[in-house]
C-alpha cells in the first residue's frame, strides 16, 4: 500500500519552515511519496506520524525470528503467491507436537526420534527445527516436560503451546533466553499474553473460531502495538485450513492488507488423526501453499524423505538451478589408478552421485563436464552432453593424458553415447553405469573386484 | 480495515474431457479456479485417482506388491479385474513395459490382444500407456486405437516425435482420447497442444501430461509449470492450454532411492514399502495441489489416502 503525497502531507506538522530545504510540506511530502527523500529529513514529524509512514512503507508480510543462536529462523517475508514470479525466502519449518500428557516413554520415543532424523541433503542439514510443547494437564508436568527437552540437547525451538498465563510465566522462566514462540493468544487472553512477550519480543501465536475473529483479534493486538505474530490458520477440517491458509496469505499480498501480513501454523498433525500418509499429504500441500510452520505427530523416516526434499525444491531460485563447478573431483582418496565417472553439474545430480560413491567405499575420479547445470537427460536432450562434449572435457582436465586407469564409466540413462565417446577418446573403455545412482556401490565394487582379479 | 475474502473470478475454464463409457466413464476438467479454491470460482469435476497395472509380471515392482498380485498378474486381465474389484479406482492404467524394444519388445499385435481382454473384462475407464519409445508407441497406440474401437480410452501419450501418427490414429481415426506429453515446460505443452489441434484433433478428446518428477527430483520445475499453465488457461483464457492435466505419479516414484533402496542398504531409513507409499502420496498431492486433474498411482495405501485427500478438501 504506497502513500500518495497528500497522505504524508497529512501527516507533516504544516509550518512550512523550510527546514527539510523545501519550501513548503506539501512540495517535500510529494518528494517523500516518490522515495527521493526521507521523512526523517522533517525534523518536526511526530513519532506517530512516522511511525505510521513506517507500517505503510514495511513489506506487505512481516518477517519473523524464531529461536537464537544456531537455531535461529526467520518465518514469513514473502513478497509473491506462485514461485515462478520470483523465489520464495523462508522456507517452512517443520514442528514436532510433544504434550505433558504423554507417558515418558513416548516423549522419550520422540526424542530419540528427533536426534534419529538428521541427515544431510544437497548440502542442507534436514531435521525438525521446532518442539510444539503442549499443556494438557498438569502445569508440574508440562514443566518438566521442558526441562527435559532442555537436558535433552536437542537443538531446536521452542514452541509453548498454551493458553494459560500463570503456566506460560513458569515455563518462559526455562526457555526465555532462547526465543521460544508463545502460542495461545485468543481472544480471552490477548490481553494478557501480549503483556507476558512484550518484554523479550516473543513471537506470539494467535488463533481464533474462525478468519474473521482471527483479522479482529490482530485488529485488537496491533492497537497494544505488537506485531510479532504467527497465525494459526484453524484446524477444525482439513478444508478449512487450506482455505485459511490461501486467504491469510493471498489478503497480505494481493489485497495488501498488513492485519494478515505474517507467517502461519499448521497443525497437520491433527488434521490427519493419526494417519500418517495423510499426514505426508496435507504437508505437502501446505509446503506448496503457504504453511509457515506444520506441526507434525512425529518423524521419521518414512515422513521426512519426501517432505525435507520437496521442501528443498520449491524453496530454490526459479531462475537459476544450482550448479557445482565443473571440474574433476576425487572421491575416496582416488588416484590415477582409479577409474573415471561422468556426471553433470546439476549440484542435485552431484550430491546423489558423490554420495553414492562414497557410500562405496571405491576410490573413483568424477568428471564432471560443463552440463549448463542440468540433470543428466535434460543436459543430454538440450544437447549440453554428448559424446564429443564428454570427450573434450577428459582432454581438457588432463585426465586423458596423466590419468593411468583408462575406464570411463556413465550414466545409465545415456547408454546410447558410449559409441560416440569411444570414437572420441581412443585408448579409453567406455563402461555404461546403471540407471540408478543407488545402485552404483554395487556396480563399483564388482567392478573392483574384476579388476584386482586380472 | 474491515475483513474480506480475496476472491479472484478468472473467464478461462478447463475442458470436460470423458474417458470410458457406461455408467463408470468419467469426466475430467470444467474448472475456473486454482486446485481447491473454491472460494474462487467452480472446481469441476473431482480429480481422478487411477491405478497402473502392467502387461507382464511386475518383476521390478516392491515385494508387497508382488506378493498381492502373485495369483493374478500372469493374466493382465485378471490383474485388471482384481484391481477393479479390491481396490476401485476411478480408471485403470495399463502400461506396456513389455513392448519396450530394449526389453521383451512384444509386438504390437500380441499387446493389442491383452488391451483388448483387459477392456473386456472391466467397467473402468482405461487409460493405456505405452513404452517411452516414441517409434515403438506410435505404431503401439495405432493398433490399440484400432483394437479398442468404442471404448473411448486415453492414449498416454503423444509426443512432439510421434504425434502425428497417435493424434491422427487415436483422435481422429477412431474416437478415444489423446494425451499430449511435453517435458515441464509451458510453452512445449502449448506448441504441442497446438500442433494436435491443426491436426484435426477436438480439444474436447485432448488431456496433458506437462511432464512430472518424484519430489526432490527437481519437482520445483513440475509444481511451477503447472501453476503457470493453470494461471494462463483461467487466468489468461489461453484456449490452448485449457486441456485437463493427466500425471503419471507412479512412473517416476518408484524409481527413486527413497522408494527402492532396501532396508539391508539402508537400515536407517526403515520400512521400504512405507517409503515408497510416502514418495507416492507427496508427489501426488504436491501435483494435485498444482492443477493435476488426475493421477496415476501403483500402492492401494496411496489410492486410498489420496482419495480421502481429495474429498476432503472438496468437502
Ligand atoms: C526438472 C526437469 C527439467 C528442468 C531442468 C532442471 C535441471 N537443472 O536439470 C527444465 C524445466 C529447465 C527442463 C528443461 C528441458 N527438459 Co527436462 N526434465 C526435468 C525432469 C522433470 C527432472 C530432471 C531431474 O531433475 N532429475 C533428477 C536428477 C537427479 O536425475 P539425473 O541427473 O538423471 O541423475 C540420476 C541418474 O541419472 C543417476 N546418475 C547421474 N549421473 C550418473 C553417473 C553415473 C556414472 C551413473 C551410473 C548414474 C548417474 O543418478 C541420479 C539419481 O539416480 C525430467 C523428467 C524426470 N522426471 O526425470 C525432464 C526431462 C529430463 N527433460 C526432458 C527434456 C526433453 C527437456 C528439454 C530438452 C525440453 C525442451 N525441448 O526444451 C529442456 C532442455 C533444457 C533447455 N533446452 O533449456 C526429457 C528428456 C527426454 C529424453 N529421454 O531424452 C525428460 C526426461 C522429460 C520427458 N519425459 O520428456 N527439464
Ligand atoms: S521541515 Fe517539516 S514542517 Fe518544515 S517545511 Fe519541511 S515538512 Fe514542513
Amino acid at each position: 500500500m504506497s502513500l500518495t503525497g497528500l497522505d504524508i502531507f497529512k501527516l507533516t506538522p504544516k509550518k512550512n519552515c523550510k527546514d527539510c530545504g523545501f519550501p513548503t510540506c506539501l512540495a517535500f511530502s510529494m518528494k517523500v511519496a516518490t522515495g527521493a527523500v526521507e521523512i526523517e529529513k522533517c525534523p518536526h514529524m511526530s513519532d506517530e506520524a512516522v511511525s505510521k509512514l513506517a507500517d505503510a512503507t514495511a513489506p506487505p508480510m512481516k518477517t519473523i525470528t524464531i529461536g537464537k543462536g544456531e537455531n535461529e529462523y526467520k518465518l514469513g517475508g514473502e513478497t509473491v503467491l506462485f514461485r515462478h514470479e520470483k523465489t520464495f525466502v523462508n522456507r517452512n519449518r517443520f514442528a514436532l507436537l510433544l504434550s505433558d500428557s504423554m507417558t515418558d516413554e513416548e516423549i522419550e520415543s520422540k526424542i530419540t526420534s528427533i536426534k534419529k532424523v538428521n541427515y544431510v541433503r544437497i548440502g542442507e542439514e534436514m531435521r525438525v527445527e521446532i518442539v510444539a510443547l503442549k499443556y494438557e494437564k498438569s502445569r508440574e508436568k508440562y514443566l518438566d516436560l521442558i526441562r527435559k527437552i532442555k537436558e535433552s540437547n536437542l537443538n531446536i525451538v521452542y514452541m509453548l503451546i498454551c493458553e494459560d498465563v500463570e503456566v506460560l510465566k513458569d515455563a518462559l522462566e526455562l526457555v526465555k533466553n532462547e526465543k521460544p514462540i508463545v502460542y495461545g493468544a485468543t481472544k480471552e487472553n490477548y490481553e494478557e499474553m501480549v503483556d507476558l512477550v512484550k518484554g523479550d519480543e516473543l513471537p506470539l501465536g494467535i488463533k481464533a473460531n474462525n478468519l474473521e475473529e482471527l483479522y479482529s483479534l490482530v485488529a485488537d493486538i496491533h492497537k497494544l502495538d505488537y506485531k510479532e505474530l504467527i497465525l494459526d490458520a484453524g484446524s477444525s477440517s482439513i478444508k478449512e485450513a487450506f482455505d485459511n491458509t490461501v486467504q491469510i496469505r493471498r489478503i497480505a499480498l494481493k489485497e495488501e492488507d498488513r492485519t494478515f501480513g505474517y507467517p502461519s501454523i499448521v497443525f497437520a498433525n491433527e488434521l490427519s488423526k493419526g494417519n500418517k500418509f495423510m499426514e505426508i499429504a496435507l504437508t505437502s500441500l501446505f509446503i506448496l501453499k503457504y504453511g509457515s510452520i506444520i506441526v507434525l505427530g512425529d518423524i521419521d523416516y518414512t515422513r521426512a524423505l519426501p517432505l525435507f526434499a520437496l521442501r528443498q525444491n520449491i524453496f530454490t531460485d526459479p531462475q537459476r538451478p544450482m550448479r557445482v563447478e565443473p571440474k574433476v573431483y576425487p572421491i575416496n582418496n582416488a588416484d590415477e589408478n582409479s577409474p573415471v565417472l561422468v556426471t553433470v553439474d546439476f549440484a542435485l545430480t552431484y550430491f546423489i552421485v558423490s554420495g553414492e560413491v562414497e557410500r562405496s567405499k571405491v576410490p573413483v575420479k568424477l568428471a564432471i563436464p560443463d552440463a549448463g547445470g542440468y540433470s543428466v537427460l535434460t543436459a543430454w536432450a538440450a544437447g549440453k552432453l554428448s559424446g564429443s562434449s564428454i570427450a573434450k572435457f577428459i582432454k581438457e582436465s588432463g585426465l586423458d593424458e596423466n590419468h593411468n586407469c583408462k575406464k570411463l564409466i556413465i550414466p545409465g540413462k545415456v547408454a546410447v553415447l558410449k559409441g560416440d565417446i569411444e570414437d572420441n577418446l581412443p585408448g579409453w573403455e567406455v563402461i555404461v553405469g546403471t540407471d540408478e545412482a543407488m545402485h552404483l556401490p554395487k556396480f563399483l565394487k564388482e567392478l573392483q573386484q574384476e579388476a584386482t582379479a586380472v | 480495515m474491515v475483513f474480506k475474502k480475496s476472491v479472484q473470478k478468472f473467464s478461462g475454464k478447463i475442458n470436460e474431457v470423458v474417458i470410458g463409457t457406461g455408467e463408470k466413464a468419467i469426466k475430467l476438467g470444467g474448472e475456473n479456479a486454482m486446485p481447491f479454491y473454491d472460494f474462487d470460482g467452480n472446481l469441476g469435476e473431482r480429480p481422478k485417482v487411477g491405478m497402473e497395472i502392467l502387461d507382464i509380471f511386475p518383476d521390478n515392482w516392491i515385494e508387497p506388491l508382488k506378493e498381492m498380485y502373485k495369483d493374478v498378474a500372469d493374466d493382465t486381465a485378471k490383474w485388471a479385474q482384481f484391481v477393479e474389484e479390491n481396490f476401485n479406482p476411478d480408471f485403470i492404467c495399463l502400461r506396456f513395459e513389455g513392448a519396450d524394444p530394449n526389453g521383451l519388445d512384444k509386438s504390437v499385435e500380441e499387446c493389442a490382444d491383452i488391451a483388448k481382454e483387459v477392456a473386456e473384462s472391466i467397467e473402468l475407464p482405461l487409460v493405456i500407456a505405452g513404452t517411452n519409445n516414441h517409434e515403438k508407441d506410435a505404431k503401439l497406440f495405432e493398433k490399440i486405437a484400432e483394437t479398442l474401437d468404442g471404448y473411448n480410452v486415453l492414449l498416454l501419450s503423444a509426443v512432439e516425435e510421434n504425434y502425428k501418427s497417435v493424434g491422427a490414429a487415436g483422435g481422429l481415426a477412431y474416437n478415444h482420447k489423446v494425451g499430449a506429453e511435453s517435458s515441464v515446460d509451458i510453452n512445449l505443452a502449448k506448441q504441442l497442444n497446438i500442433l494436435l489441434t491443426q491436426l484435426g484433433v477436438k480439444p474436447e478428446d485432448m488431456v496433458m501430461n506437462v511432464g512430472c518428477a518424484a519430489v526432490g527430483y527437481g519437482f520445483e520445475y513440475v509444481a511451477s509449470t503447472m501453476d503457470r499453465i493453470r494461471l494462463a488457461a483461467c487466468g489468461q483464457n489461453d484456449k490452448t492450454l485449457q486441456l485437463p492435466i493427466i500425471t503419471p505419479v507412479s512412473f517416476e516414484t518408484w524409481t527413486v532411492k527413497e522408494s527402492i533402496a532396501s532396508e539391508n542398504e539402508m537400515p536407517e531409513w526403515g520400512n521400504q514399502e512405507d517409503r515408497g507409499i510416502a514418495m507416492e502420496v507427496s508427489t501426488a498431492s504436491s501435483v494435485l495441489a498444482s492443477g493435476a486433474n488426475a493421477v496415476i498411482l501403483r500402492h492401494p495405501t496411496s489410492v486410498e489416502t489420496i482419495n480421502m485427500f481429495i474429498k476432503e478438501l472438496l468437502s
